[in-house]
């Protein structure tokens, strides 16, 4: 049974003035990511590739799960604990686009603990391991 | 890394130690002999987890007679309850990259 105060989403939405060819780029091109998002061992827009993003806090393992070039793209987000995917989604809007990341994690083997919880505190671990994930 | 919650992390990142913890939370106070008895682990084990945490500010401790008592301390928590900013923070940072990115990449 998974409930509501077990995920937790974090979006960030913007519009760019650019083309979405181009972020696509941005987002699937191993030199590039490394540019913007963290250091990348090797990245291909191929559901199941598997790749790792590093930073001197730790590293983000994460495996490529849906593919639709310039329109969107996820992969999971798996970091200490926490297990997480970001999901891209880039559209047209005016020359630009509008790119949105969305960003679930989940907790899902601990029922227990949250059964037992208190108000406020219930999304605390997911929330912990969230914060863990980018100490940067 | 520099970072006040750095401590937290760390303590919590043990997961018998976790455990421990997430017990207390859910239970309130216990004797580390109760703990004991749960946790798998030694008594010089858990006593010794339990002064990890209560060195991070995340238990506290009470004698009573020959028993020490622990309890969770959630405000020791509250450092780390506002994550959606700081989840929000990475990425918007990310976000900015990324545009600072594609204007090179014009050029």
């Amino acid at each position: 049974m998974r409930t509501a105060t077990e995920t937790l989403t974090v979006t960030v939405e913007r519009e760019i003035a650019h083309a979405p060819e181009k972020i696509w780029r941005a987002l699937t091109q191993p030199h590039l990511i490394g540019e913007w998002l963290m250091s990348i061992d090797d990245f291909k827009p191929a559901v199941g590739h598997n790749f790792k993003l590093s930073a001197d806090w730790g590293a983000v393992d994460c495996e490529v799960l849906v593919v639709e070039p310039g329109k969107s793209l996820s992969y999971t987000w798996n970091a200490y604990d926490l297990k997480s995917v970001v999901h891209w989604t880039l559209t047209p809007a005016g020359k630009g686009t509008h790119l949105r990341m969305e960003q679930t994690g989940f907790k899902p083997n601990q029922p227990n603990f949250y059964e037992g919880a208190k108000a406020g505190w219930p999304r605390f671990f997911t929330n912990l391991e969230q914060v863990l994930s980018l100490l940067d | 890394m520099a970072n006040p919650h750095d401590l937290l992390f760390r303590t919590l990142a043990d997961p018998t130690r976790r455990a421990l913890f997430e017990r207390l939370c859910r239970e309130g106070e216990q004797t580390v002999g109760a703990l004991t008895a749960q946790s798998g682990v030694s008594q010089p084990a858990v006593s010794k987890h339990l002064g990890v945490l209560k060195l991070a500010g995340l238990v506290r401790d009470r004698h009573e007679g020959r028993q020490t008592h622990y309890a969770a301390q959630l405000s020791a928590l509250a450092p780390l309850i506002d994550w959606t900013s700081q989840m929000t923070g990475f990425w918007q940072n990310r976000f900015d990259k990324l545009e600072d990115l594609l204007r090179r990449m014009d050029q």
